[in-house]
Order: structure tokens, then C-alpha cells, then sequence
């Protein structure tokens, strides 16, 4: 019962959102629902086993892993959506807050879906709740990125469903299942061929939507154009849904002992992203684009930990939760700097230390915790990954992997220094926003969590992370 | 069997429809086409589940609802309001296109081949000719400018899936199977309502205008 509740909780919110006549009020649900739902959610990942509906929702350990990071993301989110909405108060939120609602509700509902084909519903159905965010500017160029978006997502996610169906039909001889554990009890029975098959599809297409590269085209332009505020939710929630969906399918390709083929593409699209990411984010003039390349590399650097398998299980997990956290101190901070200026190229934004001081250094803390330089969260994680393939002898993946992270270091940092230094140039625009509680503390909080998983990551919450890794290694 | 040497008829007229597509020269026709498909296909899980269940009625019936009248009912009208011109401009030549998707055809056989079957699926052409209409939805969606015509290809792109799905059509559950033409309708739906602002914006449904936004 408490998976139906806590995706019932927000479905109800957005209808009820949809009804409320007030513009200044509508934005209040969102805080509401989001303390609801992270309640329930604390409650799902801290109980044993809930399920409902036959099985067909469960919290499997990396399932609870990523609630926990989806939670706690649309939380601080939705307070900084309250001071977005009503700075951007000439535009109708009447869509914006609902579609918020049920993107949380379709993400959680992928979580929690035991189910390829359900979990495949809820993906699409994610999807096309954020279309509408990313199109709430109304420009002709957040139409483009709002058509791309949708195009090469669907079309990718289209391909992920053809995928599911192969998986299912893989198991020739026994009544064909979508049922992950069904599928797992019987990958060893399973076609080599259709899995063969399967596996490529399910990761083009998860692939699309986790923006690993060449699938890639998509991301910049979405979250170019994107609210800061949607974008964060993005590339620290969407994307990490998606991922849970080719780890689960990758954890049935091991159990089928074709994990050496599952691994080398998933080790060959990693090191992919990372090398395209790495190449854009040199001379990056727009700083929100640059995220956007930044979060493309990480996916990689995911797809790649899982590929690693065993010991970088862990690591690729943690990594998960500070890539999506850090994400969100960064999406948050250059959306604040992007209104202070109203530009995101470095070529009229300098100095925003001065003029946003807090936003301004929030942005550079948050591109040290990504890039992973101590004492931050992705640090940790990333030394893990690379000191895992180290130890396994891969030796060429672990140097190719160190190589491009210093050149992402050293590209990021020429843009993101030239936007906090310096002195704000007097034709640059001069707004009204200024930080404020709403849109700072979320951010504040945000980098806090980064600062502390690097620091220090809390028992309860590493026991989670050995569950998932555990969970991720077992075979039938 | 009776039943299925119809499905396999009904299977290779969703081929020459395929070709068709990829030859047509007018926006209406393409749609009219892929209506027609859509019907097609809806007819199918009636021909191939071994008893007839209400479940897999209701689902023929949306399907052809779906596929066959609303949609492409959505698309006329984008068409309609856009106010376009109403001939396909293609990157590649028609004729060009035609000879790619008869290759693709061909392809999806040989791959098809490769992959085994249930013993009662062997006599049917399902697997190649789902791939064969995946491979069809993607050429008109990379070859055809205008973005009616690339949701077309959509369009045809999941219809191929859907054939697919003809093999597992005792194993997925009703809730999935009405989930996923839910989404596909809500899909079409939004994707309407932003062709409509790319009409106002652009005052062109040229996806090559489409290209502020590179590096």
C-alpha cells in the first residue's frame, strides 16, 4: 500500500494543482507534495519488502537507492520552484506545476515497477510530462529543444520497447514474462541470440534517454533551454531512472553468463560519452549547455562503473547519488546566475560572485564537487571507479578515464571561472533578481549533501549502497 | 493453418504500405496510408490469439480507433491548420527511399533468419516484418523534412513495434498493452500542440529551421 501511496500522492497533487484558480497559490502545492511524498518515501526505503499489486511494484535495493536520491532531488527542487514561479510571475504556471507533479509520479512509478512493460509505460509517460517544462519559456528556441527533446526520446524509448518485447521472447519454451524475477530465475534458459538482440536495443534506447553519446543530440539543447529548475530534475532524476532500467537489464544478462557482452558495450558507450563530453565542454561559451556535457560524461562514467561490474558496483551507485545531488547545486546556481544576467554565455556573464554571491560560489563549489576534487561526494566515487579498474588490470580504460576527467577539469574550468570572477561589465544586463531564501538555502542544502558524502558517508546509507551492489552481483 | 496464412497476408500488405510511404509524394496520402495500417495491425491480435478473450477485442477495438481514426484525425488537422504546402519534401529522392526500404525488407529477412522461434510462431512472418516497418518509420523519420511527416514516421516506427508485440500477445498484460496506446495518443497529442507553435514561430513546419541551437 505505501507504493500506491507514494504514487498516488502526487498524482493527486497535480489534479488538484490543475484545479487551483490561483496563480499565486498553485506553486505552494508543490513544497506540500514533496514533504509527503520524501515522508513515505524515508518510510518505503527504511520498511523490509513493501509490494503491492502482485509484485508487480517492489523496492529492490537499487530501486530504494534511487527513490532516495528522486525524493530528496524534487524536495529542494520544489522550494526553489516557489521562488522560480514567482519571479517568473507573468507566466501562467497552470501547466508547469502539474506536469512537476506527475513527472514525480511517473519517475517514482519507474522505480518501484517490477515490470519491462509497466516500467517502459512510466519512462514515455515521463517524458512527455517534461516536454511542457522544457517549452514553459515560449521561445521559438525552446520549441526546437522542446521537438528534439521529444523526437529522439521517443524514437529511443521506442527502441527500448522493442527491446523489453526481444527480452521477453528470449525465454523460448516458457510462457514469456516481463516480470524482472521471472526473467532472472530463468536467464540462464534464455536465447543467446534475442539476448544478444535485446541487450542492444534496450541500451540504445535507455541510452537515448540517460543522453549517453552518439544518443546523445538531444541533451544540450533541452537543458540549453530548460528552466534551471527542470533541468535538475532532469539530469539528476530522469536520467538516473533510465539508468536503473539498463542496470536491471544488465543484471539479467549476467544472470543469462552473458555478462562479458553486456559489459564491453556498456564499457564502450561509457568511455564514448565521456571522450564526446570532454571534447564540448573545451571552449563551452554557454554555461548551461556545459551542464548539459557535464552530464552526459557522468552517465558515462555510470554505464561504464556498472560495466566494470563487481567492486565498482558500489562505487557506481554512490556515484549516482552525488552525481544527481551535485547536479542539482549546479543546474540551481546557474539557473539563479542565468536570471541575474538574463545570459548564459560567458561572453557577457563575468563576475557573478559579486553581483549573486552566493549563487556565484555555490556554482564554483559545485564544479569542484563534479569534477571530483576532494574533500566532495563524486571525489569518492570516481577514485573508486578508477582505483576498481586499476586493480581489475584495465589498465587502458582506468588511464583513458583519468586522461579525459583532467581535460573536462581543466574545460569546465575555463568557463565556469569566467562567469564567478571579475567584475560584472557595465553593459552587461542588470536585473532585479537577487538571491533569496527560496531559491538559495534549497542550493545551499543541496551542497551540503555533497559536502557530507564526501566527508562522511551516514552507516544507514552505506548499508543501502552494499545491498544495491550485493543485489546487483548475485546470481541465480 | 487458415489463420495464419491470413495474418501473413495481412503482414506482407503492411509491406507494400511500407513502400508505399516511402514513395508517396503528398502529406495526405502518408497519413491515409499510415491510418490504413493501423487498422491492419488492429485486426491482427484477433487472428492470432488461439481464443478470443474480451481483453484482446478491446484492445483490437482501441487500436483501430486509435491508429485508424483519431490520429490520423490529429494529424490532418495539424495539417489543416498549418496551412502548408501540401507535397513531401524529402532529403532523399523517393525513388531513392523506395530502393533503401525494399534493402531494409530484405535485411530484416536475413537478420530474422538468424533469430529462432517458438515452434508454433515459424511459419509466420512477423519478426521480419516488424523490423522491416521499424526500419521504414526511421527512414521517413531522418529522411522527410517537415515534422508532420517525421511524427508520421513515428508513427510507423511503433506500429512496427506493435507488430512485434503480436508474439507476446498472450503475455502482456491488458494494463501495459492499453498503457502503451495511451501514451502513443498522448504522444501524438503533444507533439500536435508543438507543431502548432512551430507553425506560429517559424511560419514553416521545415525542421531544417529547426537549428539555432548547435555548437
Amino acid at each position: 500500500m505505501l507504493l500506491v501511496a507514494l504514487i498516488a500522492l502526487p498524482v493527486l497533487a497535480a489534479v488538484f494543482a490543475a484545479l487551483l484558480p490561483s496563480e499565486r497559490r498553485r506553486p505552494i502545492v508543490l513544497p506540500l507534495a514533496a514533504a509527503g511524498h520524501l515522508a513515505l518515501a524515508l518510510t518505503a526505503v527504511a520498511s523490509d519488502d513493501p509490494a503491492a499489486f502482485g509484485g508487480w511494484l517492489a523496492l529492490d535495493p537499487p530501486g530504494r537507492l534511487v527513490l532516495l536520491l528522486l525524493s530528496v532531488l524534487f524536495a529542494l527542487c520544489a522550494v526553489y520552484a516557489v521562488g522560480y514561479l514567482h519571479y517568473r510571475g507573468e507566466l501562467s504556471n497552470r501547466v508547469f506545476v502539474p506536469c512537476l507533479l506527475a513527472f514525480l509520479a511517473m519517475t517514482t512509478l519507474v522505480v518501484c515497477a517490477q515490470h519491462l512493460g509497466l516500467m517502459w509505460v512510466a519512462v514515455e509517460a515521463s517524458t512527455l510530462a517534461t516536454a511542457p517544462l522544457i517549452y514553459f519559456n515560449r521561445t521559438p528556441r525552446s520549441i526546437e529543444a522542446t521537438w528534439k527533446y521529444l523526437l529522439v526520446g521517443s524514437v529511443g524509448i521506442a527502441l527500448a520497447l522493442l527491446g523489453s518485447f526481444a527480452l521477453a521472447y528470449a525465454s523460448i519454451g516458457s510462457d514469456p514474462s516481463l516480470l524482472f524475477g521471472d526473467l532472472l530465475a530463468r536467464a540462464d534458459r534464455m536465447d543467446r541470440s534475442w539476448l544478444h538482440v535485446a541487450f542492444a536495443l534496450l541500451l540504445v534506447g535507455y541510452g537515448a534517454k540517460m543522453g549517453l553519446a552518439p544518443m546523445h543530440s538531444w541533451k544540450p539543447d533541452a537543458y540549453g533551454e530548460a528552466p534551471g529548475v527542470v533541468g535538475a530534475l532532469l539530469a539528476g532524476g530522469l536520467t538516473n531512472c533510465a539508468f536503473l532500467a539498463l542496470v536491471r537489464v544488465f543484471q539479467i544478462c549476467q544472470a543469462a553468463g552473458e555478462g562479458a557482452y553486456a559489459s564491453r558495450l556498456l564499457i564502450t558507450f561509457g568511455l564514448l560519452s565521456i571522450a564526446v563530453a570532454a571534447a564540448f565542454l573545451v571552449g563551452q561559451r554557454d554555461f548551461k549547455r556545459m551542464l548539459a556535457y557535464s552530464s552526459i560524461e557522468h552517465m558515462g562514467i555510470l554505464v561504464l562503473g556498472i560495466g566494470l561490474g563487481a567492486g565498482a558496483l558500489f562505487a557506481a551507485l554512490l556515484h549516482m547519488l552525488n552525481n544527481g545531488i551535485a547536479k542539482g547545486v549546479l543546474f540551481l546556481s546557474a539557473a539563479n546566475i542565468h536570471r541575474a544576467f538574463d545570459s548564459k554565455s560567458i561572453d557577457e556573464v563575468r563576475g557573478a560572485m559579486r553581483r549573486v554571491p552566493l549563487s556565484g560560489t555555490l556554482f564554483l563549489f559545485g564544479f569542484f564537487a563534479i569534477t571530483g576534487s576532494p574533500p566532495f561526494g563524486p571525489f569518492v566515487s570516481e577514485f573508486l571507479i578508477v582505483s576498481h579498474a586499476f586493480a581489475a588490470e584495465r589498465f587502458f580504460i582506468a588511464s583513458a578515464m583519468l586522461l579525459l576527467l583532467l581535460v573536462v577539469f581543466v574545460g569546465m574550468g575555463r568557463t565556469v571561472l569566467a562567469v564567478v570572477q571579475g567584475l560584472p561589465s557595465p553593459e552587461a544586463q542588470r536585473t532585479s533578481y537577487r538571491d533569496g531564501l527560496l531559491t538559495g538555502l534549497p542550493v545551499l542544502c543541496a551542497m551540503a549533501i555533497v559536502l557530507l558524502l564526501g566527508l562522511h558517508i551516514p552507516p544507514p546509507l552505506e548499508a543501502l549502497l552494499r545491498e544495491g551492489a550485493a543485489f546487483l552481483e548475485q546470481r541465480p | 493453418m487458415l489463420r495464419f496464412s491470413i495474418v501473413n497476408l495481412l503482414l506482407v500488405g503492411i509491406l507494400l504500405l511500407n513502400l508505399f510511404m516511402l514513395g508517396t509524394s503528398r502529406i495526405r496520402a502518408l497519413i491515409q496510408a499510415a491510418a490504413l495500417q493501423g487498422v491492419v495491425l488492429g485486426a491482427m491480435p484477433l487472428l492470432i490469439a488461439d481464443r478470443l478473450s474480451s481483453n484482446a477485442a478491446l484492445i483490437a477495438v482501441a487500436t483501430i480507433v486509435l491508429k485508424g481514426a483519431l490520429i490520423p484525425q490529429m494529424l490532418r488537422k495539424a495539417l489543416r491548420d498549418a496551412q502548408i504546402k501540401r507535397e513531401i519534401e524529402p532529403l532523399i529522392g523517393f525513388v531513392p527511399t523506395m530502393l533503401l526500404g525494399a534493402l531494409g525488407t530484405l535485411l530484416s529477412i536475413a537478420l530474422a533468419s538468424g533469430l529462432p522461434l517458438e515452434p508454433e510462431h515459424s511459419e509466420l512472418l512477423i519478426v521480419p516484418a516488424s523490423f522491416s516497418t521499424v526500419l521504414t518509420g526511421f527512414l521517413l523519420l531522418t529522411t522527410r523534412i517537415k515534422a508532420i511527416t517525421q511524427v508520421i514516421g513515428y508513427l510507423v516506427l511503433e506500429n512496427g513495434i506493435f507488430i512485434f508485440g503480436m508474439l507476446l500477445v498472450e503475455a502482456l498484460p491488458f494494463l501495459v498493452e492499453i498503457g502503451v496506446l495511451l501514451d502513443l495518443f498522448v504522444g501524438i497529442f503533444v507533439v500536435s500542440i508543438i507543431i502548432h507553435h512551430i507553425n506560429r514561430e517559424f511560419a514553416s513546419l521545415d525542421t531544417r529551421r529547426l537549428a539555432s541551437l548547435k555548437e
